[in-house]
């Protein structure tokens, strides 16, 4: 996984609460076997009129948002299906770092494991954000995950919380996996403890006939 | 010891590892599969040369994207018949259990988890499908994970998890004829919001969860994750243990008196500590009907789509505005005046045998509105099919105009031919109404299968607390 320390880049507005990981890649795009190239899948139906051509409407189309990087967005960013294609698309599309005033569970848990920072601020900055990404054509923002710090060049000044142990895995790129196999002793001491529970772990030797 | 929740029980014996200022390492009991959300799992596993560490407690199935109505239509879709092929080798190579396609016990992977018994209480289950939720009717603890987190349980049967709050959704009194337990659950998103149970595992309890059938607390719990809820749960009880007892993956005899005994202690300890608590009276509750593009936007069937300018919160009144015009529909209309298109009757949330007795026991006699054009019951899985054909549900169904089809996930989120066309307007008994959902442009309303079923007959919705059957009865 990329690491993440410090990110500055142009900002984007996506203006709506509940944006849901099908609006982000919808079903006919989970089809597919890799996790690469769903940028440009990335809010498909929003973003295309028949023939993949970009809808001028959408947002993210119009060309002073072109290589945005940092998504600044409504609370409830990625509610809905746990496809971890979302923020698959959403790297791949460009972006880094999200900000939002809340997440839904999944997605922001799937963002940590993609090098993909998302940062919670209050509705009033985000409110705030929102202003000054619509009003300053070009308008940049720098994210510091070392100082938990989102900053524009006019005073702009917002610190955020992030859990310890999750900013640290995002900082080294930590790979999860590895991590737990650290305490592979204590895995199998477990399932050794743990046969013991009844039905719990036990082997399952029931075997099924596909007819 | 102080007392504690369910949620902290199941949470504590699995903790594996704990360090201060680190997420626990959680032991998983089962783990779940589909085509769909585990293929790069399973290509990073091997590319760190990695194995999967307990095949056994592994289980694969086939679900979002074959077809119900022809299985051999499944591989005309080359995408579809890659993921296929993936999880058929993937599941070969590492000695995985797989209900294919065409296995005798496929079906969605929330509906075979607790029909074979591989769902257990007291488990931890985890699934590359935010649905997950479901199967925490038996009183296990099971999340929706992504596909990043698919791979680590199969490296290392453990997930890195950091403990969630707890909150409490009491159901009081009794349900209502006509209510079931999808207009409960229906009625608790409209309550606390899409977002109400963020950072949250829910238990439910209350007169009206406990009397409800295994399946409708399966209904409920699986809608959980709508409210935004990690998980949902219900304390195992007599109904669970009469539920569980004989299926496929159980333990049989001396072994599962003894699986009944710990699964007893599980329930939630008097004088245990939620973080917070919602409450409901089932005699308030009504038949539910979504009128908006996520599940929070629901209103009883006697009531009117709203009107925008009602909402308090800036925020909710540019939603609802938005939500009214992609679902073309215009304030103050009764919900009963919309008319449909198509009606699903299916999904995780509402394609048990329970659902679909209620659903023929309404379309007895009668026939589909011949303005719908398309009327489905998708059985859950291919035991669920048996069953209901045992009964003769299929004939009633077919004789009523419905289309009778084979098990999968189907128009519930479309990735099979099942896509409901753009503009066009369904009732579902699934459990997502996002934009484009049941397809591009497509408009979704959640409701009931009996609900479903009557709005069928009928063309629109239609209260079905005064529905009477073919021969006059109530």
């Amino acid at each position: 996984m990329k690491p993440f320390s410090m990110h500055t880049g142009l900002a984007a507005p996506m203006d709506r609460v509940n944006v849901d990981t099908d609006q982000m890649v919808p079903k006919q795009f989970i089809k597919l076997c890799t996790r690469e190239g769903f940028g440009r899948v990335l809010f498909y139906d929003w973003r295309y009129l028949p023939g993949e051509k970009p809808d001028p409407e959408f947002i993210l189309n119009q060309p002073r948002y072109k290589g945005a990087s940092v998504l600044v967005a409504r609370a409830n960013f990625g509610c809905g299906s746990s496809r971890e294609h979302a923020p698959w698309a959403i790297l791949d599309y460009g972006f880094r770092a999200i900000l939002a005033p809340s997440y839904a569970d999944i997605f922001y848990n799937n963002c940590f494991k993609n090098g993909i920072l998302p940062v919670t601020l209050t509705n009033e900055q985000i409110d705030e954000v929102f202003k000054r990404t619509e009003k300053n054509e070009g308008y940049r923002l720098t994210v510091d995950l070392e100082q938990q710090l989102v900053t524009d060049s006019d005073g702009l000044r917002y610190s955020f919380e992030i859990d310890p142990f999750r900013r640290e895995c995002l900082l080294k790129g930590l790979d999860d996996i590895g991590l737990s196999l650290v305490h592979e002793a204590d895995i199998s001491a477990f399932e050794k403890k743990h046969m013991h529970v009844p039905a719990m772990n036990t082997p399952l030797d029931v075997k099924f006939h596909n007819s | 010891m102080a007392p504690r929740t369910l949620y902290e029980k199941i949470w504590e014996s699995h903790v594996v590892h704990e360090e201060p200022g680190q997420p626990a390492l959680l032991y998983i009991d089962r783990h779940l599969i589909h085509e769909a959300t585990s293929p790069q799992a399973f290509a990073g596993l091997k590319a760190a040369g990695r194995k999967v560490r307990r095949p056994e407690l592994t289980f694969a199935v086939m679900d979002h994207s074959v077809s119900t109505k022809n299985r051999s239509l499944s591989l005309l879709d080359p995408d579809a018949a890659a993921q296929f092929e993936a999880l058929t080798k993937n599941c070969e190579e590492f000695g995985i259990n797989l209900f294919d396609m065409n296995s005798q016990n496929q079906g969605i992977v929330h509906v075979i988890g607790p029909e074979l018994g591989i769902t257990q209480p007291g488990c931890t289950i985890v699934c590359g499908d935010s649905h997950t939720s479901t199967h925490g009717a038996l009183g296990a603890l099971a999340f929706g994970i992504g596909t990043s987190e698919v791979e680590h349980v199969l490296a290392t049967q453990c997930l890195s998890q950091s403990k969630s709050k707890t909150m409490k959704i009491e159901v009081r009194g009794n349900r209502p004829h006509g209510v079931t337990a999808k207009d409960i659950v229906l009625a608790i998103i409209g309550k606390i919001g899409i977002d109400g149970g963020t950072g949250h595992v829910v238990e439910f309890t209350g007169e009206a969860i406990r009397g409800l059938s295994m399946e409708g607390r399966m209904t409920v719990c699986n809608m959980s994750i709508e409210g935004g809820a990690r998980a949902g749960m219900v304390a195992p009880d007599d109904t669970t243990f009469a539920y569980m007892e004989g299926r496929a993956f159980m333990p049989r005899g001396k072994d599962f008196e003894e699986a009944v005994q710990y699964w007893r202690s599980l329930a939630t300890d008097e004088g245990a500590q939620y973080d917070s608590t919602v409450t409901l009276q089932a005699e308030d509750l009504a038949p539910m009907v979504t009128w908006g593009t996520n599940p929070g936007m629901v209103t009883q069937v006697t009531s009117r789509v709203p009107e925008p300018s009602s909402f308090q919160n800036p925020v909710d009144r540019k939603a609802a505005e938005s939500a009214l015009v992609y679902m073309d529909l215009k304030p103050g209309t009764p919900i009963e005046n919309i008319s449909l298109d198509r009606v699903f009757i299916g999904s995780c949330t509402n394609s048990r045998l329970e659902d679909l007795r209620a659903a023929a026991k309404v379309v007895t006699g009668r026939h589909v509105a011949k303005s719908l054009k398309q009327a489905l019951v998708v059985p859950g899985s291919r035991v669920v099919k048996a069953m209901a054909e045992k009964e003769g549900l299929d004939k009633i169904f077919r004789d009523a105009g419905f289309e009778w089809r084979d098990a999968g996930c189907s128009m519930c989120l479309a990735m099979n031919d099942d896509v409901l066309p753009s503009g066009e307007r369904c009732a579902s008994t699934s459990n997502r109404n996002f934009e484009g959902r049941q397809g591009k442009g497509s408009r979704t309303h959640l409701v009931s299968p009996a609900m479903a079923a009557a709005a069928a007959i009928e063309g629109h919705f239609v209260d079905i607390r005064n529905w009477k059957n073919a021969n006059g009865a109530e």
